[in-house]
């Protein structure tokens, strides 16, 4: 099963014939994800990589039947991209631009409520269903199809506990990296309340850094939601210093809020199993799943 | 990015926001001609640093001659002040803002920012002005009145009216302040702000409202369209270090500690810190080397890392995933050789062609401690400094 991407998910990329686009398309096809065309306005009617061009992405939606789509459009324009994409109906649009203004977030925010059009990002890795479908920019093959979801607001710690998940030989059910920005299209909850109804994820890893509440919304969630699927959680910044923004434009302790402790507690409290060293998140499941 | 309260205020003036008249001064004459051409009795001269409280720190002063405007300034300029939000060395005076004085009927709080949860902007308001709304928050709630802006059609009048009311004010100074709440929002979503506040927002005799002090937020993934606000940007308000790594794309801070990092990712970074210091260690620097880690960039980052005096040791922790391990760690000798490392060095690779990364530092000949996973990395820089001593 899976959830938001799998073997049948056919994937455009916008920003397609740009250095990022190009490069992470060529390693999407390699592994095997279902690219069935881009966009780059004004390059309509070429083909890239084997692939057709559109100008737009209704056009490219119209040709290709795609369902989904990812945006490696520079930051200025980025927030147009995902709009675009959202007009055009696609069911889900995977930004990986990093850099986005928070205003341009707010208001595209505020457009897609309501609309059937899933945001995962901006500043994200993307999602992969492990032997399926890889949207996005994380090294296909460390991953191994199995049972672990993993949902993670940082790029590199994801692949951390997916190399140790793997090594454990859990293997995942599928990846989403929600992004490190203050205005998220996606978060914990939505994707916790997917992998808590998804058959084919057994047990959940969540990766949270300090700034923002969506740590805590995600215990309040796990403790309503009724689910026996075992949860290993690490917080990243318990040594980060308040009112320092580490590198992420959401990781920051600010105005007495988003700070490590209070997450971690949170957590505890709704039965979720969270490790003091990101290198235990691979033992520590292989230890509770079975258990 | 931050700016001092005089850029704040003139940029909130160009929106509608009442405030005081002012000059900007860099000297103790320059002072006192800025008190000289505003006239009146009585001056007030104001520090000009990003950190808040400065007026508790003696950063604000009141003068009712020319000579004392020069006295206070004089005494100001070249001082380091040192506010809570400082730290102990505090922070260099370089300039000084000498506004015109005025009596005070009433101290409130007005402010904006994002509200991460509903991920909208709101406003908010309290009675109580001149304190911090952190304070406020914690201990009377209730007197903090907050609406949510709808980014599709912006602050609404009724929302302004509602939240002046709020304030407590006669009549004539709550239709001001109504303006300027109004005016403060249309500022804050035409500059790409991430916060403003205007604390306190002082009742004058006049049944109006004015900024008597304003602090400003922008965002810094927006400022591409707003040259005029990056052109604010005070270079002496920020450790040299941490400029130097933004114009090599890599993002730095400095902390307290003695163990220099590198690491890709920002989480990974955090994460890397967080190790250190559970395993008794003090990091000395947060650095994200970015997921396109080149050998150029490995070299800049050492470069940065060792600048600081502090560092008695480094740790460099590379999940090498698009980018591989054998190109990292041949950018991580070449950068050895280059900057001619005096620290020990634990190197901690993971990901693509490990193994071949490992044995080219192996074989590199340099002293670099290889490390398994994070925690070994973690134990074996805290042992490193030990050592090192």
């Amino acid at each position: 099963m899976a959830i938001l991407v799998n073997g049948k998910t056919r994937v455009i990329c916008q920003g397609f014939t740009g250095a990022q686009g190009t490069f992470h398309s060529e390693q999407a096809i390699a592994y095997g994800t279902r690219m069935v065309g881009g966009v780059t306005p004004g390059k309509g009617g070429t083909t890239h990589l084997g692939l057709p061009v559109f100008d737009t992405v209704r056009e490219a939606v119209a040709e290709t039947g795609a369902d989904a789509t990812v945006i490696y459009v520079p930051p200025p324009f980025a927030a147009d991209a995902i709009l675009e994409a959202a007009d055009a109906g696609v069911r889900l649009a995977v930004c990986i631009t990093e850099g986005i203004p928070v205003l341009d977030m707010v208001r595209v925010r505020r457009v897609l409520e309501g609309s059937r059009t899933r945001l995962v990002g901006p500043n994200c890795p993307g999602v992969i269903t492990p032997g399926a479908c890889k949207i996005g920019i994380m090294p296909g093959h460390i991953h191994l199809a199995g049972s672990v979801g993993i949902v993670s607001r940082s790029g590199t710690l994801t692949y951390e506990a997916v190399a140790q998940t793997t090594a454990a030989r859990l293997g995942q059910s599928t990846c989403v990296g929600i992004g490190g920005d203050p205005v998220p299209g996606t978060t914990f909850v939505d994707v916790l309340r997917e992998f808590v109804a998804d058959d084919a994820t057994r047990s959940i890893v969540l990766i949270g850094e300090i700034g923002g509440v969506a740590e805590e919304e995600a215990a309040e969630f796990l403790r309503g939601a009724g689910s026996d699927k075992p949860v290993v959680a690490f917080i990243a910044g318990r040594a980060a210093p308040p009112g320092r923004r580490m590198g992420h434009a959401g990781a920051i302790i600010a105005g007495g809020t988003g700070g490590a402790d209070a997450k971690i507690e949170a957590l505890r409290e709704a039965g979720v199993t969270v490790v003091d060293s990101p290198a235990e998140i691979g033992s520590t499941m292989a230890r509770v799943a079975s258990g | 990015m931050n700016v001092h309260e005089y850029q704040a205020k003139e940029i909130l003036a160009g929106f509608g926001v009442p405030v005081l008249r002012g000059r900007i001064a860099y000297t103790a004459t320059e002072a006192r001609a800025a008190a000289q051409s505003l006239g009146g009795e009585v001056w007030v001269v104001k520090a000009q640093v990003h950190a808040g409280g400065r007026g508790k720190a003696g950063g604000i002063k009141v003068a009712r001659s020319l000579d004392e405007v020069a006295a206070a300034a004089d005494e100001l300029i070249g001082k380091r002040l040192v506010t809570p939000q400082t730290g102990a060395d505090g922070t260099e005076v370089g300039r000084v803002y000498v506004e015109e004085g005025v009596s005070i009927a009433a101290e409130r709080y007005v402010g904006m920012t994002l509200d991460r949860k509903r991920g909208r902007y709101v406003a908010m308001v309290s009675t109580e002005g001149g304190v911090e709304i952190e304070e406020v928050a914690a201990s009377t709630p209730e007197r903090i009145r907050t609406v949510v802006v709808d980014p599709a059609v912006g602050m609404r009048p009724y929302q302004a009216r509602e939240l002046a009311f709020a304030l407590d004010l006669d009549p004539d100074a709550r239709r001001s302040a109504e303006r300027t709440i109004l005016a403060m929002s249309e500022a804050f979503v035409a500059t790409d702000a991430s916060l403003v506040e205007i604390n306190p927002l002082a009742a004058v005799g006049e049944g109006m409202v004015l900024a008597l002090d304003a602090k400003m937020n922008f965002d810094d993934n927006a400022l591409f369209r707003h040259p005029d606000i990056s052109e604010l940007r005070d270079e002496t308000e920020e450790d040299p270090r941490e400029i130097e790594a933004t114009n090599y794309g890599l993002s730095y801070i400095k902390l307290d500690g003695n163990i220099g990092c590198m690491v890709n990712g920002a989480g990974l970074a955090m994460a890397t810190l967080d190790l250190i210091t559970f395993e008794g260690g003090q990091p000395a620097n947060f650095l994200d080397v970015g997921g396109g880690a080149t050998e150029e960039r490995v070299s800049q980052a050492f470069k940065i890392i060792l600048s600081d005096p502090d560092v008695e040791a480094v740790l460099v922790n590379i999940f090498g995933g698009i980018m591989r391990c054998d190109t990292i760690a041949e950018g991580i000798v070449g950068a050895v050789r280059e900057v001619s490392l005096h620290v020990p060095l634990v190197v901690r690779l993971e990901g693509t062609n490990v193994d071949i990364g490992t044995r080219i530092l192996a074989e590199s000949g340099l002293a670099i401690t290889t490390a398994g996973d994070l925690g070994d990395a973690a134990r074996k820089i805290v042992a490193a400094i030990g050592d090192h001593r």
